[in-house]
């Protein structure tokens, strides 16, 4: 590398300076200027997620799984003639839920990630450049999307396995049961989604954020059934207790084990978890360059 | 009104840009020039608060752009006109930025309209042409109506209309009294476009003046004189008179004689004087490519080389003359002013032997450095001469590039007599 030419003294620069009239003349938009909030970012976030095809496709492929895998797993309860032996109807929505969550996973991902991917992100950037505001934006409405989405789904397919079941012997499910079956399954997915918005956020990179949040959700439970060695039986115990599928089926009250969370415990893990991921996205994303 | 004061920024540790310090007034088209990885995009980014300067500020209308109210509305920007999300369609594109920054839906139709896109609006952005991408990154920077507006190589890819557009475009932006500010390699562009310029190399300010000021300044406008072919000692003779009333004679290959220095006129009387017959003396102004191959030859970091295609050809039959390569090819060394004629033989044909680069990567860089500014300290900071045959003393002094001179002779050859 050799030396550049030397640069310029800044005194020959700005002769036009002198020039006569008005300092900066300017101009003035006719449109009125008004101050940018969090709503703004809200609405332009909610236009950004419709009006992609990723976003129908992940949310029609879950909503297949999920209404899909009930149907099929309620036809085939009923049709073996079971006695349930007071069993709770709700339970089997869990299947389709657990692979349904993988689209919303993918989803969470793909709303921040693909901005990166894309260059997008630069546009938005400098069309705002409170960024806290716009992945703020991004996780509210993503959650919304999710929640509804889940819940709806849900609450079909719990509705389905109710009416399908009745006359085998199920238990019919308390409000409690209802509402953690429906709204704290709902609530949990749509979080999982939402830790994995923070993940594409972080990770920038859509590919390398689903692999390593379906990582999350599959190694725990994966590594654990490969553990024979006694000594390794508590590391085993807790693998199995804090493995994302087995927090998802507390919310039907069926867990690997008796001990390990319980009740609502999974939603206030993940919130915790999600909050954590979304305020290391929002501090990355402040101090990084886009 | 965009302020920058010693901006600098690193990556690791290659500087990218390096205390640059400019201003961009309102009310004109402000062109930012450099070669590829000068720093010119950096620059940009750090304007538009995506990138953190490592050093100094800028500032837009007294503001960082991150503090700027509603900043979309003050400043509009196309970067790259890539940056979409391909899937979504240009209206919903822009109608998402619009509500971004507040702006009505309905001037995202108006904008659609401005640019020419409202046939396709509803058609995905994966499927735009070049052009079509370029005219939607317009469409956005337009979008906020902002009183500043910065373009990152706005004519990509355009047709000949767009580009007639672009330029139309952005001189009635500024003579709206908005700040403009452009970058891009089409010097012919420019010099119709902008009437500023701020030239940077190396991520370091080389020129911030008026295009007139800057060709004026950068270019050797000489005059070339041509004696009779058939006696070369007139030809001696007409240099060396030349040469003593202080002008600088450098020979051409075809044998005329390039003069700086020297008014037409006095050229034409030194020669009657000398009673030497002239066959041809013709004046010869540079272009605004020109004055920017000039002063940004020695920072330059992408430098082509000649293809060698080495060990790939077959050996040639004994005593076969390898064929000439084709003028053009790969860089020269330096950058001088091509003869007017442009069917001529070029100044310097980047002809070196085979397993030589003409001058390395950088091998230019050590003469141009002093090329321009070797008589005066600096040549850019001096007011710019008012005759045209008075050129800047950035007249190519007699030097050869360095990396040059261990060559073969054959190499030499190729090279003017006074670079031997």
């Amino acid at each position: 590398m050799s030396t550049p030419p030397p640069p310029m003294p800044q005194s020959a620069a700005p002769e036009w300076q002198a020039a006569p009239g008005h300092p900066y003349p300017g101009y003035t938009s006719p449109i009125p200027v008004v101050r940018t909030h969090l709503g703004h970012a809200l609405a332009s976030e909610w236009t950004k997620i419709k009006s992609v095809r990723s976003t129908i496709w992940t949310l029609g492929v879950f909503v297949l799984l999920v209404v899909g895998i009930g149907l099929l797993t309620g036809l085939i309860v009923s049709n073996s003639d079971p006695d349930l032996g007071g069993e709770s109807p709700l339970s089997l929505g869990f299947f389709g839920l657990l692979l349904g969550g993988m689209c919303i996973i993918t989803l969470g991902v793909l709303t921040t990630a693909s901005e990166y991917g894309t260059g997008m992100i630069r546009t938005t950037m400098v069309a705002c450049p409170s960024r806290g505001r716009v992945l703020l934006a991004k996780a509210l409405v993503f959650f919304l999307l999710a929640f509804v989405v889940t819940l709806v789904c849900a609450t079909l397919i719990g509705f389905l396995h109710v009416s399908l079941l009745e006359e085998y012997n199920a238990k019919d499910p308390s409000g409690g049961e209802w509402l953690k079956g429906t709204v704290g399954v709902s609530l949990y997915v749509a979080l999982l989604g939402t830790l994995s918005l923070a993940i594409g956020s972080i990770i920038r990179h859509s590919a390398g954020a689903i692999t390593i949040m379906i990582g999350a959700v599959l190694a725990p439970l994966v590594i654990a059934l490969f553990m024979f060695s006694s000594s390794l039986r508590d590391v085993q115990q807790a693998l199995f207790e804090y493995s994302i599928p087995n927090q998802m089926s507390i919310f039907y009250a069926n867990s690997l084990s008796e001990s390990g969370p319980s009740g609502w415990d999974p939603l206030w893990i993940m919130l915790v978890l999600t909050g954590a991921a979304i305020g290391g996205a929002f501090a990355l994303l402040e101090s990084r360059d886009v | 009104m965009i302020e920058a004061v010693g901006l600098t920024k690193r990556y690791g540790d290659k500087t990218a840009v390096y205390n640059l310090s400019f201003q961009v007034r309102p009310g004109a088209v402000t062109g930012f020039l450099g070669p590829n990885g000068s720093g010119k995009s950096t620059t940009m980014r750090m304007i538009l608060g995506l990138d953190n300067p490592s050093a100094g500020r800028v500032t837009i209308g007294g503001y960082p752009y991150r503090k700027l109210p509603n900043a979309p509305r003050q400043v509009g920007a196309l970067l790259d006109a890539k940056a979409v999300h391909g899937g979504r369609s240009a209206r919903n594109h822009l109608l998402s930025l619009a509500q971004l920054s507040g702006i009505p839906a309905r001037r995202v139709d108006e904008v659609l309209g401005v640019v020419g896109l409202h046939d396709v609006a509803r058609r995905r952005s994966k499927g735009f042409s070049l052009g079509m991408g370029q005219r939607l990154g317009i469409a956005a920077a337009l979008l906020g109506d902002p009183q500043v507006l910065l373009f990152d190589e706005p004519v990509n890819g355009l047709d000949p209309e767009g580009i007639l557009w672009v330029r139309n475009l952005m001189k009635s932006l500024a003579a709206e009294g908005r700040t403009v500010f452009v970058s891009s390699h089409l010097m012919s562009e420019m010099a119709l476009t902008a009437d500023h310029l701020i030239v940077i190399g190396r991520g370091q300010l080389m020129a911030d003046m008026s295009v007139k000021d800057f060709i004026s300044a950068n270019s050797a406008d000489f005059a070339r004189v041509r004696t009779p072919d058939t006696e070369p000692q007139q030809r001696e003779k007409l240099s060396a008179a030349i040469t003593e009333a202080g002008g600088h004679v450098l020979p051409e290959q075809d044998g005329a004689l390039r003069v700086t220095g020297l008014p037409l006129p006095r050229i034409s009387d030194i020669a009657h004087d000398g009673d030497v017959r002239l066959w041809e003396l013709s004046p010869h102004q540079a272009s605004l490519e020109e004055a920017y191959m000039r002063m940004t030859q020695g920072a330059v970091d992408y430098r082509s080389t000649i293809d060698q295609k080495e060990g790939l050809q077959q050996q040639l039959p004994p005593g076969a003359q390898p064929p000439m390569p084709v003028p053009g090819q790969g860089q020269p060394g330096w950058y001088a002013p091509p003869p007017p004629q442009q069917g001529g033989q070029p100044f310097a044909p980047p002809q070196s032997p085979p397993g030589q680069a003409p001058a390395g990567p950088y091998g230019a860089s050590g003469v141009p450095g002093a090329a321009p500014g070797a008589p005066a300290a600096n040549p850019y900071a001096q007011p710019a001469p008012q005759a045209p045959q008075t050129p800047a003393p950035a007249a190519p002094p007699a030097a050869a590039p360095p990396a040059a001179a261990p060559s073969a002779p054959a190499a030499d050859l190729t090279k003017p007599e006074d670079a031997r």
